[in-house]
């Protein structure tokens, strides 16, 4: 269902309506922000000069450096006192980034949310079980406002106790499903030891995963475990942009809508910081419209992706984003050929045999860097001439693919961590050399 | 006749083995005959144990990866060369045997395990040859 008319507006309606929002937010910004100001007058421009949607590449790009320079709430355009939300994302290395929002932000959140939920399958009959985890991430509260909108009823279980997790669905009959592909791939497997069969003995229609890749392999293993009529659609954002609700997924499955009249999206080359063209893969860069709290203008997202403005068979206008390829900080460098923890993802889950988790360690050799990829066998043998099969089709996909040569582990099931937040799958042993 | 196998995949670490056979000690399952063949980065662990089914199970709980495997037992004779009559029985058929280890010797014969890929050809060669094969209810009693 297509939850606002501002998703289907035509495209000179929108930019009517874009230019208009961008005006008084840059205008705004480098009246209220420092930082802002600072950055404009270097590269000598003032907000009389954005004119129209074409200015906007002619204004600084911002990071996520940015956010930390001046921690906790130097980005910010309003006073303490009119915040009514903090949420912090976990910094791993240093402060972490500090977001927050008015009551008119909250607004707009919720709003946003509800539209990329309704386009993903949600409704106001859904018992929605959100097993994101509460407290400063914005992942959890944002789909529970989003989906509290739409008028669904949220159960909002959060992380962990994964037996009581399925004792909630079975019991409440929950109809939907909020979690990272991995844990609503555990979950499963949790209500599996616990004697059920998710497909018949649950209620699950629709899983509404984000904040780590869905990747269509990933997709198709959601489909093994929760059955082949569940809904799987995905979702983007990011906690600096405002959380989720930047962009979802509608039953077409072609791409993510971004909400364009909240969100001006850009791709641009991570290397030169250069504006690319439609359908070129390249760093998004998005402009928030209307945020009174935390005016982000052209901030790097560090997803790597494309944008398509064709019209989507849903009947929404909206431009729609790819499912991003990698992270430019995930790219992973390996004897000089850039790889993408997903590419190795798709390889692992196209296997049969095998399970969904995986762990990719790059080590030095030497001169020379050593990929070894662990993975899980999900069923029995006797047989080495079956382990050898394995072994031989995981190596030869990745060097059709990526052009390494990698060393193969195979693991016994439930060998490999497993994460009920985001997974970390990666184990850079070459970072830790140097130091 | 076949019995069952206890096929266990491990990896080579140190202590490994040991945690079957700690689980299998746990559950009171009696191990009657052990092979262990590896590669460089892992093994397949091949048992002949009196509660094959228990003994499958209760690895599987414990997180390993554990099956039941169709083998025959034979029973050969004391004699130089029986062993080889066999086989060469065997190969005639162009049955191929995938491996085998020893289980054990007694006065008369020594009990020998082995993996073909067609059990049933081969069942039918050792029949005609009146070699006795083992059943499950025997080892039970071993």
């Amino acid at each position: 269902m297509i939850w606002s008319k501002n998703e289907t507006l035509e495209r000179k309606e929108l930019e009517a309506l874009q230019t208009e929002r961008l005006i008084a937010t840059v205008e705004r910004a480098y009246r209220l922000v420092a930082p802002y100001r600072e950055k404009m007058d270097k590269a000598g421009i003032s907000p009389s000069d954005i004119k129209s949607l074409a200015d906007l590449s002619r204004l600084p790009l911002i990071k996520k450096q940015d956010l930390r320079d001046n921690y906790p709430f130097g980005l910010f355009a309003v006073p303490k006192e009119r915040l009514v939300r903090i949420h912090a994302s976990s910094g791993t290395t240093g402060k972490p980034t500090v977001v927050g929002y008015t009551a008119a932000d909250m607004e707009i959140w919720s709003e946003c949310v509800a539209r990329i939920a309704a386009a993903g399958g949600a409704s106001s009959d859904d018992i929605a079980q959100i097993c994101f985890g509460y407290g400063m991430f914005t992942g959890a509260l944002g789909l529970h406002y989003g989906l509290e909108k739409i008028g669904a009823t949220i159960v909002p279980s959060s992380t962990g106790n994964s037996e009581k997790q399925i004792m909630y669905m079975k019991d409440f009959g929950t109809t939907l499903l909020v979690a990272t592909p991995s844990y609503a791939l555990r979950l499963a497997e949790v209500a599996g030891d616990m004697g059920l069969v998710p497909r018949e003995d649950l209620s699950v229609r629709v899983a509404l995963v984000g904040s780590e890749l869905l990747t269509d392999a990933m997709r198709e293993e959601m489909h093994k475990a929760w059955g082949e009529d569940i809904l799987v659609t995905t979702n983007y954002g990011m906690s600096e942009l405002m959380g989720p609700g930047v962009s979802g997924e509608c039953l077409s499955h072609n791409g993510m809508h971004i909400n364009e009249d909240f969100f001006i999206p850009e791709i641009i080359d991570p290397k030169t910081g250069e504006v690319l063209p439609e359908g070129e893969w390249g760093e998004l860069v998005v402009t928030c419209l209307n945020k009174e709290a935390l005016p982000l203008i052209r901030y790097r997202t560090g997803d790597i992706t494309r944008l398509s403005y064709e019209k989507c068979s849903c009947g929404r206008t909206t431009c729609r984003m790819d499912n991003p390829a990698g992270r430019s900080d995930d790219m992973l460098k390996i004897r000089g050929v850039n790889v993408f923890p997903s590419q190795i993802e798709e390889i692992v889950l196209g296997v049969s045999g095998l399970g969904p988790h995986y762990e990719i360690i790059v080590e030095r050799e030497g001169y020379s860097d050593k990929l070894t990829v662990r993975v899980e066998l999900a069923r029995a043998t006797d047989s080495f001439r079956e382990l050898e099969a394995i072994e031989r089709e995981v190596r030869g996909k990745l060097r059709i693919t990526l052009g390494l040569d990698a060393a193969v582990k195979l693991e016994s099931p439930n060998t490999l961590q497993r994460f009920e937040g985001k997974a970390k799958r990666v184990r850079d042993m070459r970072k830790e050399d140097k130091k | 006749m076949t019995v069952n196998q206890v096929s266990v995949f491990i990896e080579n670490r140190q202590g490994r083995l040991g945690e079957v056979l700690h689980v299998l000690k746990e559950n009171g399952v009696n191990i009657l005959s052990i092979s262990l063949a590896d590669t460089t980065e892992y093994g397949l662990l091949r048992l002949i144990v009196n509660e094959p089914e228990r003994a499958r199970d209760v690895l599987l709980e414990a997180g390993f990866s554990s099956m039941l495997t169709e083998v025959i037992i034979i029973k050969v004779p004391h004699t130089p060369g029986a062993l080889q009559n066999i086989l060469a029985l065997i190969a005639e058929k162009n049955v191929n045997i995938e491996y085998m280890y020893g289980l054990s010797a007694s006065a008369n014969d020594a009990s020998i395990v082995m993996k073909t890929n067609e059990l049933d050809l081969a069942l039918e060669v050792l029949r005609a040859q009146s070699i006795g094969t083992m059943s499950n209810e025997e080892l039970m009693e071993l």
